[in-house]
């Protein structure tokens, strides 16, 4: 019951974020002079030159408070808008292109995590040795690199040089048109997750082919930050009392650092975790331009290019939620790893 | 900071922290030399602006006239790169200039006054933290219009929030300290305490690991530039630079890499400018941390 009550309370704190974000964003939209934004409501060039008449009918000369609170009534009844990018209402737009990102996601954030994690704690436990060194100037590199431009070279090299090994969109061709067609079923529109519903292994193979370089330049500009954490988590979880009791024990050293340190320098990596994921969720905006995998972050940049007011608000208001609820999954994953957190008790 | 010789000692001590000055140095030294090492043309208006030859869409190869090649539309790589190396200093500096400026008022009053204030303050970064940086400051520059102030605004904006956090977190640790009390007793204002009791006991780890976001500033002021977000075409910029070479990652069958200068050249300069603070940036980092501190 406790639990329950907790969560709860969190989902609530939602809206206050879900407000402010939505007026900071509305915010920035009320720099444009009504006369522009009365060019996003019209379908026809001709009511051109009736634009005065526009900007009357949706109040776009309004006071900011009213012009918001007009906004806020269309979203409390649903109506997030239209979005003129995806020519579909804005909720539908943002499903629609989630399932790219989250593929991407799913196949990147595992990559990461456990990569740093491996990496980060064998830095430690050869703390100033070679291995030590080698990671951290490897970090500092990889933290260093342009994701649009290590995205480029990837495409240089792989698509270019090897003529045509991993290719930038989704599909090619020709399973994107069987993959459109009643030969196949869409369960998700996750593709590598469809073919092996669908038991094809040539849409399967052609999926993971195209998803090679996105997930290797996401991994290789997220690694380094996750690997250099856990590095210093662990540190200093190795230099805790409880370590000490370990090896006096006489216990072996792997014993002493895979159960004793590394659990409990996991904890910080966790909340990291949760936030890259996020964060991957809610739109890699320039990986997903590079390689044409058109995802959320794809159309985030697309609406804020091209000015579709309506889609970029109603992705703050998704990306709102992704955070709020990654934040509140890593709070009830911790409570499970580290019986010292009570969820909602007093602070000890 | 009595601390500052300690400081110079350890970074002296550690090759990477040198290695990461010297990238600097050579990057400062490109700067501030730029007219010289690559003169801008006779009745050029303004230097920042890339000269052009001719208007061939087709990138040409490095060659005595050209030293690092054209892009398409024959913008002339070297001097892009040299010049940009201006732009990068101008849009890192300006925007840790503004960053610091909001970040230590505002932290300030958040740490100093704390209850409501705090409260009010600190929500307001949750939310700005809340969303993606990027988008954000795409639709800023979207919203302000395309150009090198609209980046710089966009990028203050969506990055404040981090170092009010970074103030409030140092002056919280030193507000109660006795010679805070003792100003405060002998009837000091609260602009004063701040400023002459709180502030220059407080910040100098803030204003070090801020000057070394220059970097991350400048990557990020790139990634604008390169989605078409940013300085008006043609100006020196090394992201709109990558943006040129977008078309030209392949090239004709038989010869793939046929325009390797057009994205590598650049993609370098940025590579190896944000390494520079970087490495810079994890010796201090080390020196910084209290955990780590003088073992």
């Amino acid at each position: 019951m406790e639990l329950r009550a907790y969560i709860v309370r969190r989902l609530l704190l939602l809206i206050p974020v879900m407000f402010g974000v939505s007026l900071l964003i509305f915010g920035v939209v009320q720099l444009f002079p009504p006369l522009q934004r009365a060019t996003l409501y019209i379908r026809d060039p001709k009511q051109l030159a009736h634009l005065g008449e526009v900007v009357d009918k949706y109040g776009l000369n309004d006071p900011f408070w009213e012009q918001y609170l007009a906004w806020l009534n269309q979203i409390v009844h649903g109506n997030l808008g239209w979005s003129k990018i995806v020519a579909a209402p804005v909720g539908e737009a943002i499903l629609k292109f989630l399932p790219t990102t989250v593929e991407l996601a799913i196949f990147a954030t595992p990559l990461i995590i456990l990569g740093g994690i491996f990496l980060g704690s064998k830095a430690a436990a050869n703390k100033d040795k070679a291995i030590d060194h080698v990671s951290r100037v490897g970090a500092i590199i990889g933290w260093s690199l342009p994701t649009f431009w290590l995205g480029l070279m990837l495409l240089m090299i792989f698509y270019g040089y090897f003529s045509g090994l991993f290719p930038p969109e989704r599909l090619s061709t020709e399973m994107n048109l069987l993959v459109n067609s009643d030969a196949f079923h869409q369960y998700t529109r996750i593709h590598t997750l469809d073919a092996i519903l669908n038991g094809n292994i040539r849409v399967l193979g052609d999926a993971l082919r195209h998803l090679v370089l996105p997930v290797i330049t996401l991994t290789v500009v997220n690694l380094a930050f996750i690997m250099r954490l856990m590095r210093s988590s662990m540190l200093e979880s190795l230099g805790k009392g409880y370590v000490l009791t370990a090896r006096a024990k006489g216990l072996d050293e792997r014993t002493v650092v895979n159960k004793h340190a590394r659990r409990n320098a996991l904890i910080p990596v966790l909340t990291i975790s949760g936030y890259l994921f996020a964060a991957i969720v809610s739109g890699v905006v320039i990986t997903e331009t590079i390689f044409a995998f058109k995802g959320v972050g794809w159309l985030a940049w697309q609406s804020a290019v091209q000015l579709d007011i309506s889609t970029v608000l109603g992705f703050a208001m998704f990306t709102a939620i992704v955070f709020v609820m990654a934040n509140l999954v890593v709070d009830l994953l911790y409570a499970r790893i580290d019986p010292r957190v009570r969820l909602g008790g007093r602070a000890r | 900071m009595t601390d500052w010789r300690f400081m110079l000692h350890q970074l002296r001590r550690n090759p990477l922290s040198m290695a990461g000055i010297i990238i600097l140095l050579i990057f400062v030294i490109i700067a501030l030399f730029a007219p010289l090492i690559a003169p801008p043309p006779e009745d050029h208006l303004d230097p920042y602006v890339i000269p052009r030859d001719g208007y061939s869409p087709i990138p040409q190869p490095p060659s005595g006239e050209h030293y690092f090649g054209t892009t398409e539309g024959q913008y002339d790589i070297f001097y892009g790169v040299v010049w940009g190396a201006r732009s990068a200093f101008k849009v890192g500096i300006a925007v840790i200039g503004m960053v610091l400026i909001i970040g230590i008022i505002l932290g300030s009053l958040a740490g100093y006054f704390g209850g409501i204030v705090d409260e009010i303050i600190m929500r307001v970064t949750d939310i700005f933290l809340a969303f993606p940086a990027l988008i954000l400051a795409m639709a800023i520059v979207a919203a302000l219009g395309p150009g090198l102030n609209s980046v710089l605004i966009a990028i203050t904006v969506v990055s404040w929030p981090s170092y009010a956090r970074l103030v409030r977190g140092d002056i919280l640790a030193i507000r109660e300290e006795d010679y805070v009390e003792a100003a405060r007793g002998v009837g000091a204002s609260h602009l004063r305490i701040i400023a002459r009791h709180i502030l220059p006991n407080s910040i100098y780890p803030a204003l070090i690991m801020a000057s070394l976001d220059i970097g991350a500033v400048v990557l990020s002021a790139a990634a604008l530039s390169f989605l078409g977000l940013g300085t008006p075409v043609g100006y020196a910029d090394w992201g709109q630079m990558i943006q040129f070479a977008r078309n030209w990652i392949v090239g004709p069958p038989g010869n793939p890499l046929a325009y390797w200068y057009t994205v590598t050249i650049p993609g370098l300069f940025i590579l190896f400018f944000v390494l520079g603070w970087n490495l810079l940036g994890d010796a201090f980092r080390d020196i910084l941390d209290p955990r780590l501190a003088r073992r």
